[in-house]
C-alpha cells in the first residue's frame, strides 16, 4: 500500500485532493493546541471504526451508475478545484470567475438542462449530487446551484428560442454567470409588494428601483429581474425581464458582509432608467408573478437538499472529531451524552435524507407541489441549525474556530431558514392546505 | 491505430485500509471503490491520443466482478471508445495475479489487433508494479514502463519520457508497444454529466478468462497480510557520542 501514501503525498503536490483537504479544510488548517503529528496519529487511528456499519439506508435505491460516476466526478472537482482556494475567497468575498469557467467545462452546471443548450440532460438527482457534494464540504461559496437549478430553468420554461440559444449554452459553459432580483428592501416575504418598475416605452422597457440581498450580484452578467410592468394590478401586473448587467443606468451596490456564506457575493442592485429592448421580456408580459409560483418550489427543494448535505457533512466531520479527541483520560465519544446527540442526529439525518429523496424523485415525476417543497425547506433548514448548533457543541473550542468546518457549517446553516422564503412563509404554505 | 488501456477497479486511495481478520487480505466490503489513480491517467493519455487524432480506437479493459462495469462505464464517459469486462468473481478474483492478468492482455491485444497497450506503473491495492512488464513479455512488444510523456512518432513508433534516478530517459519503442503510466503523464479529466449520459450507449462486451483461453490460477499464495507496525516515538540523544553509541548499540551499525 506504499503508493497509496506516496500518491497522496504527490497528489497534494501537484492537484491537492481528499487527503489535503482533510488538513486544510475539513479539519483544522492549523492545529491550535494539539500537535499536527498527533493529531494525525489519532485521525488514524479512529477511522478505522467508522466503515463498520452500512445501514440498508445509507444507499438511496434512486441512483444508477451514471449518478454514481457523477458522484464521483463532482467530489473530486470540489475536492481540487474548489476547496483550497475557499479560504482565500472568503476573504475577497466572492470566487474567481475561472472556478465558474472550470466548473462548466466539468459538467457541473446546467445538469438537469437539455443536451441541445449545452447541458448535462440529467435528472434531479443529478442536480442534487453536484450540489451535495459541494455542500458535504461546506464550500458554500460557488453559487453554481443557484445559477444551475433555479436561474437557468426561467429561461428553459419562459424563455424565447432566441433567448434560450443566447443565454443557456453560456450559462452551461460559466461563461455567463447570473442572478436572479426579486427581493427588495421594502418587500421580501410579501413579493408582491416589489417597487421596482418596467415601463414600456416604443420597443423598450426602460426599469427604475433597487433590489437587495442579490445573490451572485457582483458577478453577474445576466439578471432574471422581477419588475412591475403594470404597478395598477399587484401580482397580476409583475413581470420576468432579463437584463445584461452591461446596460447604462445599472450599478451594483456594495458586495455585502455577512454572517455566513462568507466566499459568496451578495449585493444590492440599482436601476436608474435602464433599458433593455422589449425582447428582453420571459414569457408574458404580467404573467411574473404565476411563473414565480410555479418555479419557487424548486428553489425551495434545493435549499432543503443542500441543508440536508450539510448537515450530513458536519455530522460525519463531528463523528471523526469526538473520536479523536480526548478528555478525562477517553475518547469523548465515549461520553453518554456524545452518544446520544450523534444517535439523535442520524435519526434526524435518516429520516430527512428519505423525504427528501421522495421530494427529488417526485421533482422527476414533474409532481412536487409547493407544499411538499415547502415541507422540505422547512425541515432540513431546521434539522440543519439544530445539527450545527450540536455539532459546533461538541467541537467545544475548536468548533468556534473557523478552521473547523463545525465553524462554517453553523454560520452557513443561518441563512438556510430565510432565503427563499422564511420558515413563517413556509408554515404559512403548509398550513393554508389545512 | 488502437489503443487498449487496463482500468482496475481498487480500493479508493482515500479510504485507510484495514486488513481482515483473517489476514487474507484487506477489508473490501462496503469499501469505497473506483478507478485505479494510474490507469486513470494512462486512460487519459489514451483519450488525448485519441483526440490528437494519433489512435482510431481507445478500448478499456477491466478484470473482476460485476462491479468493474462501473470503473467500465467511469472510462467510457471519460472517452474511451468501448469497453471490455472480463468477469473473475469470489475466490478467484481474490488470487487473480498479475501473470494471469498479463495473459489476459495479451490475448485481447492480439484479438483486437492492438498498436499499443497502456497500463497504470502500478495498483494502489497490491502495488505489484508487474502487469505491464509481463504482458510486454509474454507479447514479446518492446516496453516503457514509467511514462512521464508519451507521444506517437509517425505512426510507427512512439517516444516515451521516464523519470529515473538522477533525471529524464527519452526512449523510442517500435510499435506495438506497451507503456505504463507515472503520475506527471497527464493530468485525468473530469467525466461530464453529458458525456456520462452518451456512455451508456456504447458498447461493454464481456470476455471471461475461459472464452480467451487463458488459465486464471494463481502461481503464488498468500500466507498472510498484516497491519504495517504502528510507528514508535523517537529518542532524543544528547551529543554525537550518545547517536553514535545508540546506531552501534541499538540499530547494530558498525562502523
Ligand atoms: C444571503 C442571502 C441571499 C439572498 N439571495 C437572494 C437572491 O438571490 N434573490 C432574491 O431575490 N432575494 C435574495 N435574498 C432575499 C431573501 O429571499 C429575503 O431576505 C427573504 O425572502 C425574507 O425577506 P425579508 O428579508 O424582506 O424579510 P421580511 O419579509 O421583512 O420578514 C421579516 C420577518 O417577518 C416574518 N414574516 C414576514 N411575513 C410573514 C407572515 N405573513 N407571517 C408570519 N411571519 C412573516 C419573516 O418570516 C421574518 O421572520 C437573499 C437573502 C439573503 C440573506
Amino acid at each position: 500500500m506504499l503508493s497509496r501514501v506516496a500518491l497522496t503525498c504527490a497528489r497534494r503536490l501537484t492537484q491537492s485532493t481528499a487527503a489535503s483537504i482533510q488538513q486544510q479544510h475539513q479539519q483544522p488548517r492549523a492545529l491550535l493546541s494539539m500537535g499536527a503529528s498527533a493529531a494525525r496519529a489519532a485521525a488514524g487511528a479512529g477511522s478505522s471504526k467508522q466503515q463498520a456499519y452500512v445501514s440498508p439506508f445509507d444507499e438511496r435505491p434512486q441512483l444508477t451508475d451514471e449518478h454514481r460516476i457523477f458522484r464521483d466526478a463532482a467530489r473530486r472537482f470540489f475536492e481540487t478545484e474548489v476547496a483550497p482556494h475557499h479560504a482565500k475567497w472568503e476573504q475577497d468575498g466572492m470566487v474567481s470567475r475561472e472556478v465558474w469557467e472550470k466548473a462548466g467545462a466539468a459538467g457541473l452546471l446546467g445538469t438537469t438542462i437539455p443536451v441541445e443548450y449545452g447541458g448535462g440532460g440529467g435528472d434531479a438527482f443529478h442536480a442534487a449530487i453536484a450540489v451535495e457534494e459541494q455542500l458535504r464540504l461546506q464550500l458554500s461559496g460557488p453559487g453554481f446551484s443557484l445559477h444551475s437549478d433555479i436561474i437557468i430553468p426561467y429561461i428553459l420554461h419562459y424563455g424565447s428560442e432566441e433567448q434560450k440559444q443566447k443565454w443557456i449554452p453560456l450559462m452551461c459553459q460559466g461563461k455567463a454567470i447570473s442572478a436572479i432580483g426579486m427581493s427588495e428592501p421594502s418587500a421580501g416575504s410579501d413579493l408582491q409588494g416589489i417597487k421596482t418598475t418596467a415601463v414600456r416605452d416604443g420597443d423598450d422597457y426602460v426599469i427604475n428601483g433597487s433590489k437587495i440581498f442579490i445573490s451572485n450580484g457582483q458577478m453577474a452578467d445576466i439578471i432574471v429581474l422581477v419588475a412591475k410592468t403594470d404597478p395598477s394590478k399587484g401580482a397580476h401586473g409583475t413581470s420576468l425581464i432579463l437584463v445584461e448587467t452591461d446596460r447604462p443606468g445599472f450599478q451594483r451596490g456594495r458586495n455585502l458582509k455577512k454572517l455566513g456564506l462568507k466566499a459568496q457575493d451578495t449585493s444590492e442592485l440599482f436601476f436608474d432608467n435602464v433599458r433593455v429592448p422589449a425582447s428582453n421580456l420571459l414569457g408574458k408580459e404580467n404573467h411574473g408573478f404565476k411563473y414565480l409560483m410555479q418555479e419557487l418550489g424548486t428553489e425551495r427543494l434545493v435549499i432543503g437538499v443542500l441543508s440536508q448535505a450539510s448537515a450530513e457533512g458536519v455530522f460525519a466531520d463531528t463523528v471523526k472529531y469526538v473520536n479523536e479527541r480526548q478528555a478525562f483520560g477517553k475518547s469523548i465519544a465515549s461520553f453518554q451524552n456524545t452518544k446520544f446527540k450523534l444517535a439523535e442526529m442520524k435519526t434526524q439525518l435518516s429520516v430527512g435524507r428519505v423525504f427528501i429523496d421522495r421530494c427529488l424523485e417526485l421533482q422527476n415525476q414533474g409532481k412536487l407541489d409547493p407544499v411538499a417543497a415547502a415541507i422540505a425547506k422547512l425541515h432540513a433548514g431546521d434539522m440543519l441549525a439544530k445539527i450545527t448548533d450540536e455539532c459546533l457543541q461538541l467541537h467545544g473550542g475548536y468548533g468556534f474556530m473557523w478552521e473547523y468546518t463545525a465553524a462554517r457549517a453553523y454560520a452557513d446553516a443561518r441563512v438556510q431558514r430565510i432565503y427563499g422564503g422564511t420558515s413563517e412563509i413556509m408554515k404559512d404554505i403548509i398550513s393554508r392546505t389545512l | 491505430m488502437r489503443v487498449i488501456v487496463g482500468v482496475k477497479r481498487v480500493v479508493d486511495f482515500a479510504i485507510k485500509a484495514r486488513v481482515k481478520a483473517d489476514k487474507t487480505g484487506v477489508v473490501t466490503e462496503g469499501v469505497k471503490h473506483s478507478m485505479n489513480p494510474f490507469d486513470e491517467i494512462a486512460l487519459e493519455q489514451g483519450i488525448r491520443l485519441k483526440e490528437s487524432g494519433a489512435v482510431k480506437e481507445v478500448i478499456a479493459v477491466s478484470c473482476g466482478p460485476t462491479a468493474c462495469q462501473e470503473t467500465l462505464r467511469t472510462a467510457l464517459a471519460m472517452g474511451a471508445d468501448r469497453a471490455i469486462h472480463v468477469p473473475v468473481e469470489g475466490a478467484a478474483y481474490e488470487t487473480l495475479q498479475p501473470l494471469a492478468v498479463a495473459k489476459i492482455f495479451k490475448k485481447l491485444a492480439e484479438d483486437n489487433q492492438a498498436n499499443l497497450v497502456l497500463f497504470g506503473k502500478q495498483a494502489i491495492d497490491d502495488d505489484a508494479n508487474q502487469t505491464a512488464q509481463l504482458t510486454s513479455a509474454l507479447l514479446n512488444w518492446p516496453q516503457g514502463a514509467f511514462a512521464a510523456k508519451l507521444s506517437v512518432e509517425g505512426g510507427s513508433k512512439v517516444k516515451v519520457v521516464r523519470e529515473i534516478d538522477g533525471g529524464l530517459e527519452t526512449i523510442e519503442l517500435n510499435l506495438p508497444a506497451v507503456v505504463s503510466a507515472d503520475l506527471r503523464l497527464a493530468e485525468p479529466r473530469y467525466a461530464s454529466l453529458a458525456n456520462i449520459m452518451k456512455a451508456k450507449k456504447k458498447p461493454l462486451d464481456k470476455k471471461t478468462p475461459e472464452e480467451l483461453g487463458v488459465d486464471i490460477k494463481p502461481r503464488i499464495k498468500t500466507l498472510s497480510v498484516e497491519e504495517p507496525p504502528v510507528r514508535k516515538a523517537g529518542i532524543k540523544v544528547e551529543n554525537v557520542d550518545g547517536l553514535l553509541q545508540k546506531l552501534r548499540t541499538e540499530a547494530g551499525v558498525t562502523f
